[in-house]
Parts: C-alpha cells; sequence; structure tokens
C-alpha cells in the first residue's frame, strides 16, 4: 500500500500537467484575493458616499462568517478541476493504464480523495489568511479573543469544500462523463429542494420538513455555510434596535458538521465499490 | 522451471455470454508465449483478468508461485493492451516519469528504454502529438521501464502500417533475445509464428490447442516437383514407397511424402536412380495460417 505523500505526489504530478486546471486554480487564487478589492468599493448615491469596507462586513469576528461565504461562490471552479481530474481518467483510459501499472483501486480512490483534501485544505488556508488581513486593516475590533471568536467558519468552509468536492468525486466515477456528472449535481440539488417541498406541504409540518431535509448530502453542506447578509445589516446597528436579537447568531451545530463528515465517508467508499464492481 | 503464472479455470460471463470458459494454463520463465485467436476469443479478457482489470467470474490465477498479490506483481511485470493509454496533455518523458511514480521504481531507465524504442528525439513532445506508432512505441517503453520479469502484449501492432509493424516486431525481437517472458496476443498468425515459440490458441474462451510452435506445423509437409516429363515423374511417384498421394497442378507435382521423416533427398535420390532428373524441388510446410484456419474452424 503507498503512502499518503505518494498518493498525493501522483495525483498532483497529473494535474500539474494540464492546463485547465491549472488555470482554473489559479483564476481561484486570483479571484479569492479580489475579495480584497471589496474593501476599495465606494459607491456614490447622490450626495451620499458608502464605502463597503466602512459598512462593518470586515469587522472580526463578522469577516469570517463573510468572507467563507462569499470564497464559496467560487468553488465552482475547483469542482471543475476534481470532475475532470475523474473524468479524464476515464476518457484517456489512463485509469485502466494506472491499474496495470501497479496501482490498486484502492490507491486510485484514495489518491483522489486525498487531493481534495488538500485542495480543501489550500483553498481554507487561502481565505483564513486574506481575512486576517483584511480584518487586521479595517476591523473595527482587533483584539485577539474578538478575532479568533466565530473561528469556527474555517472548519465549515474546509468540510462544505470537501463535502462537494467528494459528491463530485462520486458523480465522475458514476458517469464518467464531465457534463453529465455536474448536470446531475444541479439536479441534484433542485430534487433536494422538490423533496423539501414535499415533506413540507404534503406529508409534514415545516419543522418536520427542515429536521429531515438537514439530512440530504446538499442541504447539509449548504447549512454549514448559512448567508450573512440579514446578520450584516442587524449587526451593524446593533443596539439602536429594539429587535437586537436578530443580529444574534446561534452558530453551527455540532451536527451539521457531523451528517457532512458522514456524506464524505459514504461517497468515497461508493466511489470504491463502484469502482471495484466495474469492468475496465 | 518457475511458473511466473498460473491461471487455472479461469471463467468470465458477461451476462449470458461466456467470454472465457474454465481456462487454465501456466507461463514458465524465460519463454515466449503466443495467445492466438480470433476476435472476440477472449484474449484481451483473459488478460483483463490477470492484470486486475477485468472481474474473474469463477477460477484462479497466481502470480510468481502465489508469493505477490496481483498489485505487487504488477510492478514486476510490463504490460500493454489493446490501445496505448497516456495522458495526451504531458509529454511522452512525463507520462513514463509517472509510471515511475506507480511502480515505485526510480526515473533512471526513462532514457534508455526512449532509446530503445528510437523515441529519444520526441520525448519533449506531447503525447497527442504523436503517430499511432509512435505511441506504441511508447507503450512498450512504459512496459519496459522497470526491467520486467515478464511482458504482456495485446495486439502490438494493431493499426499500425508496415514501417510501424516492423519496427514492433524488430522491438520484440530484441526484448526475447534477452530472456524477457513474453506473452504475445495476437490474430495475426504470422506475427505470433515469427515471434513465439510456444502457443495457446483460444475459440469462444476456451483453450484448444497449446503446444510448441514447432508442433503446430504438425505432419503434413508436402513437396512440390517439377521435371522435364512431367507424366513420367508423376507414374514414377506413384510407384514409389516413399509417396502416399500425388496431385498434378499443371506445370508442378505437388506430393504427400508417405511418412513424415521423407526428406527431399531421398526423393531426389529415388528419382535420379530412374533417371529422371529434377528441375526443380521444394519442400512446402503449411503456413501456421492454414493450421490455424483448420483448428479454428
Amino acid at each position: 500500500m503507498k503512502s499518503f505523500l505518494q498518493l498525493i505526489e501522483i495525483e498532483f504530478f497529473k494535474i500539474r500537467h494540464h492546463k485547465l486546471s491549472r488555470f482554473l486554480f489559479s483564476a481561484y487564487f486570483v479571484l479569492l484575493s479580489s475579495i480584497a478589492l471589496i474593501a476599495a468599493v465606494k459607491l456614490k448615491i447622490g450626495k451620499l458616499e458608502i464605502h463597503l469596507a466602512e459598512q462593518g462586513i470586515f469587522n472580526f469576528p463578522y469577516i469570517w462568517h463573510f468572507n467563507t461565504w462569499i470564497a464559496d461562490f467560487l468553488t465552482f471552479f475547483l469542482v471543475i478541476i476534481v470532475v475532470s481530474m475523474v473524468t479524464n481518467e476515464y476518457n484517456y483510459r489512463t485509469l485502466k493504464q494506472n491499474l496495470i501499472d501497479g496501482l490498486t483501486k484502492k490507491e486510485f480512490v484514495l489518491s483522489k480523495f486525498y487531493f481534495l483534501v488538500v485542495l480543501a485544505l489550500l483553498a481554507t488556508i487561502f481565505v483564513f489568511v486574506i481575512s486576517l488581513i483584511l480584518g487586521l486593516i479595517y476591523s473595527d475590533f482587533t483584539s485577539s479573543g474578538i478575532i479568533f471568536k466565530d473561528l469556527y467558519f474555517l472548519p465549515a468552509f474546509f468540510l462544505k469544500l470537501l463535502g462537494i468536492f467528494t459528491l463530485i468525486m462520486f458523480l465522475g466515477f458514476l458517469f464518467k462523463k464531465s457534463a453529465i456528472a455536474l448536470g446531475f449535481f444541479f439536479i441534484w440539488t433542485i430534487i433536494e429542494g422538490i423533496i423539501y417541498a414535499l415533506l413540507r406541504w404534503q406529508l409534514f409540518d415545516e419543522k418536520t420538513a427542515s429536521t429531515l431535509s438537514r439530512f440530504f448530502p446538499y442541504t447539509a453542506m449548504k447549512n454549514l455555510l448559512p448567508q450573512p447578509i440579514t446578520r450584516l445589516s442587524a449587526a451593524k446597528n446593533i443596539g439602536k434596535q429594539i429587535g437586537e436579537k436578530i443580529g444574534e447568531f446561534d452558530g453551527i451545530p455540532i451536527l451539521s458538521f457531523l451528517i457532512v463528515v458522514i456524506w464524505i465517508g459514504i461517497f468515497v467508499i461508493i466511489s470504491y465499490k463502484l469502482l471495484k464492481k466495474r469492468d475496465l | 522451471m518457475q511458473n511466473i503464472l498460473k491461471v487455472t479455470d479461469l471463467t468470465k460471463k458477461f451476462g449470458r455470454l461466456i467470454a472465457v470458459n474454465h481456462l487454465s494454463f501456466s507461463i514458465q520463465k524465460g519463454r515466449v508465449y503466443g495467445l492466438l485467436g480470433p476476435n472476440g476469443s477472449g484474449k484481451s479478457t483473459t488478460l483483463g483478468m490477470i492484470l486486475n482489470v477485468v472481474n474473474k467470474t469463477a477460477g484462479q490465477f497466481q502470480w510468481f508461485d502465489g508469493q505477490l498479490s496481483t498489485a505487487q506483481a504488477l510492478k514486476r511485470i510490463g504490460a500493454i493492451i489493446e490501445r496505448p493509454n497516456f495522458y495526451p496533455y504531458m509529454t511522452a518523458r512525463q507520462n513514463l516519469q509517472l509510471v515511475c511514480k506507480i511502480k515505485e521504481i526510480s526515473g533512471d531507465t526513462i532514457t534508455e528504454k526512449l532509446q530503445l524504442v528510437g523515441l529519444s528525439d520526441r520525448q519533449h513532445d506531447k503525447f497527442k502529438t504523436y503517430s499511432l506508432g509512435m505511441k506504441q512505441r511508447l507503450a512498450i517503453a512504459s512496459a519496459l521501464l522497470n526491467n520486467p520479469e515478464m511482458l504482456i502484449l495485446d495486439e502490438p501492432t494493431n493499426g499500425l502500417d508496415p514501417k510501424g509493424i516492423h519496427q514492433i516486431r524488430e522491438i520484440i525481437k530484441k526484448i526475447a533475445a534477452q530472456g524477457t517472458t513474453i506473452i504475445l496476443a495476437s490474430h495475426l498468425l504470422d506475427e505470433v509464428e515469427k515471434v513465439c515459440d510456444n502457443v495457446i490458441i483460444l475459440q469462444k474462451g476456451r483453450k484448444i490447442f497449446e503446444g510448441s510452435v514447432k508442433d503446430m506445423h504438425l505432419q503434413n509437409n508436402w513437396f512440390e516437383i517439377k521435371a522435364g516429363d512431367m507424366r513420367r515423374l508423376q507414374n514414377l511417384l506413384n510407384e514409389s514407397p516413399l509417396v502416399s498421394q500425388t496431385e498434378n497442378l499443371g506445370n508442378i507435382i505437388k506430393i504427400y511424402p508417405a511418412h513424415n521423416d521423407v526428406t527431399g533427398s531421398d526423393l531426389n535420390k529415388y528419382l535420379s536412380d530412374r533417371k529422371c532428373y529434377v528441375e526443380s524441388l521444394i519442400k512446402k510446410q503449411p503456413r501456421l495460417e492454414e493450421e490455424f484456419l483448420k483448428i479454428t474452424t
């Protein structure tokens, strides 16, 4: 059995020379850095000048929530890398060749999964560094207690990325074609919405439907990073309003993390089972 | 003699189709085997099973007398399958580097193997720019990186032009001369005839012949003789105890000897003793192609 490092090295070697992946990877980090540009945005509405950076979005600890949520919009770039690194192996028939050269099916799936872990980790570290810098520049509060409060958004971001990646990897193994895998992914997200609607309007009440839908893979991943906008406007006006409770955020329940971890495990295992069962 | 591979009752079913049917054979070190059969006879499926890419339905196979798992064994052998499969966006050298990582060997042999297959000049070009012949040669270089104890070649000349076919066969001969064990799967008889000393013939997933290529040449030699007086020639031959049957083909007479030990000089002496002098006398052997068609139809 090859080691973690050997498997990563093999996968990294394959990706490194792949132009599209290299482009998407660079684009992802360039665009991610451009979150900083938001700071420069000054809107002029009549005589009113709004400087976004001054609106509290870069305030610790809120920035952890805001930046991970914004960064998540760029996940699609990485998703393309992930789907193509699986389906290419079928298109080029290199999967077969890898196995003939002495890679086991288990090692093959693990080399992909390990790479996804590293990819998600890199993105998370990058978001952490950017947010830390922006926060230190623009945040109104920079005491260490406040800076590192709500840092759990980073593991949430990491798990959401890894969850989406492993789901896409599984779909890649299942369909062998990028377009079908991605298409199915979008349909899947819609299907989860439909099932939720059915549960809510036809079978149960809203509460039960919400509880059940938390266990759906995509919904579970989405729940890891709820949108921060309503929290922003409230956070800004803290103390000015009677309903200041709106701005409070309950945090992300441990259960949400757990559900996603389990789904990641399931997707990796069925990817392997699928590969094992198939003749190439 | 060490068995590199032992296959016992190996069977593969695709739904109701039995692609490989209770196949047994063993591969001994240092020999060159031909796996022969028409398209669809189960050659590639058999190789796919021993190479771990096709799941067997029943039966067993054992690498190196069972001392190694299949994945470990695969690191000690080299194999190329129907089509050369590499990453098109990488150069030849990069592709070979990747194979070295998978086989857990150093890249020291890359330069030497590229040279062996004549691709040194193009090693920094992307795989997708290669012609089929070059791709196939790269596949052979790749299979040789670990100086394998055994080489498996599945239809290595399929789709190549005559020059490409010639190049590949020369390379195979070179490798065979170094004492590497080889399994060459092919539907081309003369390919097997030229390169192999042992042959296994498959038909509809079953083994219908196993033995040396010489054994395949069977007993049915014949002679083709020409002389000035054809009628007298035929009469004399018909009377001879050396001959079992003659056949007049117009300008030559084809004769089947009475037994396999009859030589050309026996016939020549017999005729010259009777003052019949031949113009030409050729010993003919059936080509493997014809034998093969006989066996498989």
